[in-house]
């Protein structure tokens, strides 16, 4: 039964760029209720293997499962179970927050009363309450942002993918939205994307590294502080050993 | 599909660009009516009366109206298909449709149909011309409904090209030129068919125009129809298999 919690099940993922490689033979697993970081320097590939977890982009090899569901053969059903914010968020500008947020719920299929405790419980848990109608091209980054998760949390998806979520916001907002993260990993599945170690440090159980389209740690955090060996020296020395392969 | 219909559908008029659009289409009609209808008055009324000819204000005033209509809506409809997919792609939201469980065909015909309610908007607007003349006059009622399906099928089947080159590009400055280009050559196509000497049926039968010559008549031909049909799903499932083609990379 252990592989029915398993929310994300991706082995052997690999996407090309032409001839470059992106991401090369990626495993990802994921259980309810657990929340993954994917660290890794710009351009080591976080935001493909999101991409292709979320079904916008199909990988060229590999298999992904999603909550039991084959992302590739029935994508249709398995792209319910998941709310997704890309790197950019999608939004259109010349809608409110409210109707942006209406619009979000009824593409996946949201109605009448649902749709409205959805956009509400949404609104809340991203402190968009005051803004709620105010054009979202004249917000500042940090609320386009938060209005990005609102949408991808809206159909409280089982699975929660976050492509930097935390990008260009304030201090204080971080805070809520570190803590805003924290409180739906204890009922979702989230994979968040970072290249900022703190950020994992603070909200994710697991942490998977990715430099070059490789995976080159996959531990929880736990494990880590009890071989006492921190994050940082890893990523530090990881990235230094790199260099060195590269300069030689 | 419906919902992004019309969230499309008003999100078109949330810009002042539909709206300009649409007023500069009313008005350049309204004008080219009013001297069709004062020249048919002054001019030729009597010149029929005097010869006796079979045609009325129907053939020389309505017919003209809507050669005219479908001539202007091919600089119109590209500038009203161009934000379809380009602009999406351009604020990178196209993301947004594809992460929810739609399909591309839903998306595709979702958009589609925004642009067909718009579609529905110019054609009730052009038509109400021609209606206020029943103020005066007696119509041929047939050849009007006629001319008015040739023109909703002229400007959907328009619709569904300009969507599909929408979906090629990220620029929407790109996508109006391209639809405005694409659409230009296919009437090319009809005024070379149509030559005096020369002249060439296949080309004609590939043309828009063509296609759209018989409606004015006040012929409802079934090929006709199923021509535009066959163009409309064509370019439909064209940009169906653009978007998943993006996906698979």
């Amino acid at each position: 039964m252990q592989a029915a919690n398993l929310l994300i099940e991706a082995s052997d993922l690999q996407r090309f760029y032409g001839n470059h490689v992106a991401v090369d033979n990626v495993n990802l697993e994921l259980k309810a209720g657990e929340v993954l970081g994917l660290l890794g320097p710009n351009g080591a590939g976080k935001s493909t293997i999101l991409q292709m977890l979320s079904g916008t982009l199909a990988p060229h090899a590999g298999t992904i499962i999603i909550n039991g569901i084959d992302l590739k053969e029935r994508p249709t059903e398995a792209r319910r179970h998941i709310g997704y914010l890309p790197e950019t968020p999608p939004l259109y500008k010349d809608m409110t927050i409210r109707e942006y947020l209406n619009y979000c719920g009824r593409l996946h299929g949201l109605k009448a009363k649902q749709l409205k405790t959805s956009v509400e419980s949404a609104i809340d848990d991203c402190q968009l309450g005051e803004l709620q109608k105010r054009l979202i091209g004249n917000l500042s980054k940090g609320y386009q942002q938060r209005t990005g998760i609102a949408q991808a949390i809206l159909h409280r998806p089982p699975l929660i993918i976050l492509d930097e979520p935390t990008v260009g916001l304030d201090p204080l907002q971080l805070e809520q939205i570190r803590n805003l993260v924290r409180e739906l990993g204890k009922s979702h599945g989230i994979i968040l994307s970072t290249h900022i170690l703190q950020e994992v440090d603070a909200v994710c159980e697991r942490v998977q590294i990715i430099n070059k389209g490789k995976t080159v740690l996959n531990e929880s955090l736990d494990s880590l502080r009890q071989r006492d060996q921190s994050l940082e020296d890893f990523f530090n020395k990881e990235l230094a050993a790199k260099a060195e392969t590269k300069h030689a | 599909m419906l919902n992004i219909g019309f969230s499309e559908f008003q999100r078109l008029f949330r810009t002042p660009l539909a709206w300009v659009l649409l007023a500069v289409v009313q008005l350049i009609l309204a004008y080219l009516f009013l001297i069709q209808t004062e020249n048919y008055i002054t001019t030729i009324q009597p010149q029929i009366i005097a010869s006796n000819a079979p045609y009325g204000v129907t053939d020389l005033v309505l017919t003209q109206l809507f050669v005219f209509a479908g001539i202007m809506m091919l600089a119109i409809m590209p500038l009203l298909t161009m934000r379809s997919f380009a602009e999406e792609r351009q604020n990178q939201t196209l993301v947004l449709l594809r992460a929810t469980p739609l399909s591309a065909m839903q998306i595709v015909l979702g958009k589609f149909l925004a642009l067909e309610l718009l579609v529905l908007c110019l054609v009730g607007m052009i038509s109400l011309m021609p209606l206020s003349l029943l103020l005066g006059t007696s119509l041929d009622i047939g050849q009007l409904i006629s001319a008015i399906l040739g023109l909703f099928l002229l400007l959907s089947s328009f619709a569904a090209a300009g969507l599909f080159l929408s979906s090629l590009t990220k620029n929407t400055m790109m996508a109006a030129l391209l639809g405005f280009a694409f659409l230009l050559v296919l009437a090319l196509l009809y005024f070379a068919g149509i030559r005096t000497e020369d002249p060439s049926p296949l080309l004609v039968y590939l043309s828009h125009f063509g296609h759209y010559q018989g409606f004015l008549n006040g012929i409802i031909d079934s090929r006709d129809i199923v021509y535009y049909l066959l163009f409309i799903v064509v370019f439909l499932a064209l940009t169906v298999r653009k978007l998943d083609n993006e996906r698979l990379g």
